[in-house]
């Protein structure tokens, strides 16, 4: 017994870190040139010299200096978001065994705007605070509704099914959005701002706001990774490890749907990220949700924040939605993983 | 025996006979009197003389604009884009045998509403090109969407995930037109991302009008085809049937039709999704369901259109009225389907 686990961990030191200190060095690089293209490029594009002066030289008055300091909030707020979705992603997809479960695919995303809508319209809301709350409740029920769906009848819930369920939700949600917002042209004026799906409007109390929901759901998901890893065995096997399946499944989905309702809550609907995010990194280091909780926390913050920087460019002199570059990118994941799914999995 | 049997068969063939004219009959007549009150209805109530004599052409101060230039051309878009969804979405539903295989939910309209924005909002072409450019970007997105899908071996549940994702990809890509298009307000957005029959105008009503009037009669002549190649691939050949040739005629006149009714009004949600399984609750198995299927869609937009103008204090477009009515019927039949294990 004592060799076969002993093999285990030689296998384990033998191959994964190898991948791992190459995955964590290209990450690294990506992140730094996300964050710098994100500080560097826009409307305006700084140059060196300004984004050294701006970071670094507080006393330095210069026009360039200050754009980028303007852009800190922006670029610090996208990081943050993209860990949240990044997070998200991977703890959905593992609770729900299943390789395309995103926030956006499932639903959660409008359950919240539904919410956020509903607050502004009918209770008054008006800052990031309040709708925070609201936009988890949302994001909550729409949650539990859409698993619900999708895992009643044979076989629990297959992708197929989840989809399914998810898009039907996605349709009659967003008819009630539009339905509460056309009569009130205050809603729809203070909603267009927020559905924008945008890191743009960012400021220093809106990541405040945020910062507790995304450590709690990070600690959460972090710690229930090796329970994850049982539950992918399956209920019997996981609880004849000793784990109890019901509770850390529970807290798993309970962590990513925090992370995607606060996102949502500040920065709109923002959808895909989880899913590109996860489906790079378990190409590369297999299922150990050890390693793919964190990794995709770091690739989902390069994916939004390039993503960002990606729409600022193709949109200028205004600025594209994130959400829409990440459709774009994202999508084509869903359509391949579903071509090289069996027909029997669907 | 033989003979008993026989008329057995000859009873329940003239039963369901009946029930098909009655139901086509009762639609028929509901769908009459909604195109009439789209007429009478509005703002103003005209007296029913008045307005028929403006649709003869006569001047009558203020009648004559309110119904010529602002409610026929709303209810004939209704009319015709309501037929064109229920016969293209009950067409596909019964071809792939999934209720949830409809051009709503495997992206065909948003690849026509991609292809119509681009062409009003950039390029501001004239009607026809709009026309013509959506019914292309339809039948690309199919072919797309059938290569993707193909495979190993074909199955409707990739079909429907592959739709799903390319149908993500073009509404990001009409939320991108949107945005760089100059001052489009939002009831513009809002018509191509849930449809309406707001502002609709009879310059864009003839390519429409003419595909509906070209393109139903194919697919309804093809219809006993249709049903026996719901029968599956085997028993339609032996039955004489061409089977690939007969589902790429269906296939291209549904996308003609569904994608000229979305470049008129808009992908009005669920219309062609709810069609189908209506008709057939309606009129039951055995006859061809896509005239009732037709008149059903036509129901549908009209009676949304009305209720969306007037049973409230603000206006809906009928988009957000079919997708209210809809999108709860889907849950229930995602539901209905899980439990039986169809999926």
């Amino acid at each position: 017994m004592s060799s076969l686990t002993d093999l285990a961990k030689q296998q384990r030191n033998a191959y994964l870190p190898q991948y791992l200190t190459i995955v964590l060095i290209i990450s690294f690089i990506l992140l730094i040139v996300s964050i710098v293209s994100s500080l560097a490029f826009g409307s305006r594009a700084v140059g060196w010299n300004g984004l050294i002066e701006g970071l670094f030289h507080p006393a330095i008055d210069s026009y360039d200096a200050n754009v980028v300091r303007q852009r800190m909030n922006r670029t610090i707020f996208s990081l943050l978001c993209g860990v949240a979705l990044g997070v998200s992603g991977a703890l959905m997809q593992a609770v729900t065994r299943n390789p395309i479960a995103d926030p956006s695919i499932l639903g959660v995303n409008t359950g919240a705007s539904l919410f956020v809508v509903s607050g502004i319209a009918f209770f008054h809301i008006s800052t990031s605070e309040q709708y925070i709350w609201f936009a988890l409740a949302g994001a909550m029920i729409t949650a539990i509704f859409v698993f619900g769906i999708g895992s009643m009848g044979r076989g629990g819930a297959t992708p197929l099914k989840l989809v399914l369920a998810g898009a039907a939700t996605t349709a009659a949600l967003s008819s009630l959005v539009i339905a509460i917002m056309i009569p009130r042209s205050y809603v729809m004026d203070q909603f267009r701002f927020w559905q924008v799906g945008s890191v743009g409007s960012a400021s220093w109390s809106s990541i405040s706001t945020f910062l507790p929901f995304l450590i709690i759901g990070l600690l959460v998901g972090i710690i229930s990774a090796s329970a994850l890893n049982a539950l992918a065995l399956g209920d019997e096997v996981a609880t004849g490890l000793g784990v109890r399946t019901g509770l850390w499944r529970l807290a798993a989905a309970f962590a990513g749907v925090i992370l995607c309702g606060a996102t949502t809550a500040l920065a709109g609907p923002i959808g895909f990220v989880g899913l590109l995010a996860t489906h790079v990194i378990r190409l590369v280091l297999g299922s150990d949700q050890r390693y793919i909780i964190p990794i995709s926390a770091i690739t989902g913050a390069i994916i939004l924040t390039i993503s960002d920087v990606i729409g600022r460019l193709l949109g200028s002199p205004g600025e594209l939605e994130v959400g829409v570059v990440t459709a774009f990118t994202g999508a084509p994941i869903l359509i391949i993983l579903a071509m090289k799914a069996k027909v029997r999995a669907l | 025996m033989k003979n008993k049997s026989m008329e057995f068969i000859k009873e329940g063939i003239k039963k369901r006979r009946q029930r098909w004219i009655l139901v086509t009959g009762i639609l028929t007549v509901l769908a009459c009197i909604f195109s009439c009150m789209m007429l009478l209805l509005g703002n103003t109530i005209y007296p029913l003389q008045d307005v028929i004599r403006a649709l003869y052409g006569e001047k009558i101060p203020g009648v004559s604009f309110a119904v010529t230039t602002l409610r026929l051309p709303r209810m004939l878009a209704g009319l015709f884009a309501g037929f064109a969804f229920g016969v293209a979405g009950h067409t596909f539903q019964t071809m792939l045998r999934n209720p949830l295989a409809n051009p709503n939910v495997i992206g065909i309209t948003a690849g026509s509403s991609a292809a119509a924005v681009f062409c009003i909002v950039i390029l501001h072409t004239s009607n026809a090109v709009v026309s013509i450019a959506s019914v292309i970007a339809g039948l690309l997105t199919v072919l797309i969407i059938y290569i993707l899908s193909r495979g190993s071996s074909f199955s409707i549940g990739r079909l429907i995930l592959v739709g799903i994702g390319i149908q993500a990809m073009l509404n990001a890509a009409i939320s991108y037109i949107l945005l760089v298009g100059a001052e489009q307000d939002i009831p513009a957005a809002l018509r191509w991302l849930s449809g309406s029959l707001n502002g609709s105008q009879m310059e864009e009503l003839p390519s429409l009008i003419i595909s509906v009037i070209i393109f139903s009669p194919v697919i309804i002549l093809l219809g006993k085809r249709l049903s026996m190649l719901e029968l599956g691939e085997q028993a339609a050949t032996s039955l004489g049937v061409h089977t690939d040739k007969t589902r790429i005629a269906l296939i291209v006149s549904s996308v003609i039709i569904i994608a000229v009714a979305t470049a008129t009004t808009g992908p009005i949600a669920f219309v062609a999704f709810l069609a189908g399984p209506i008709a057939k609750r309606l009129v039951g198995v055995g006859l061809s369901n896509i005239i009732p299927a037709g008149l059903v869609g036509v129901n549908l937009v009209l009676a949304s259109d009305l209720i969306g103008q007037f049973a409230f204090d603000v206006r809906y477009p009928v988009g957000i009225i079919t997708g209210l009515l809809g999108a709860p019927y889907l849950i229930y039949l995602l539901i209905r389907m899980n439990r039986k294990g169809d999926l």
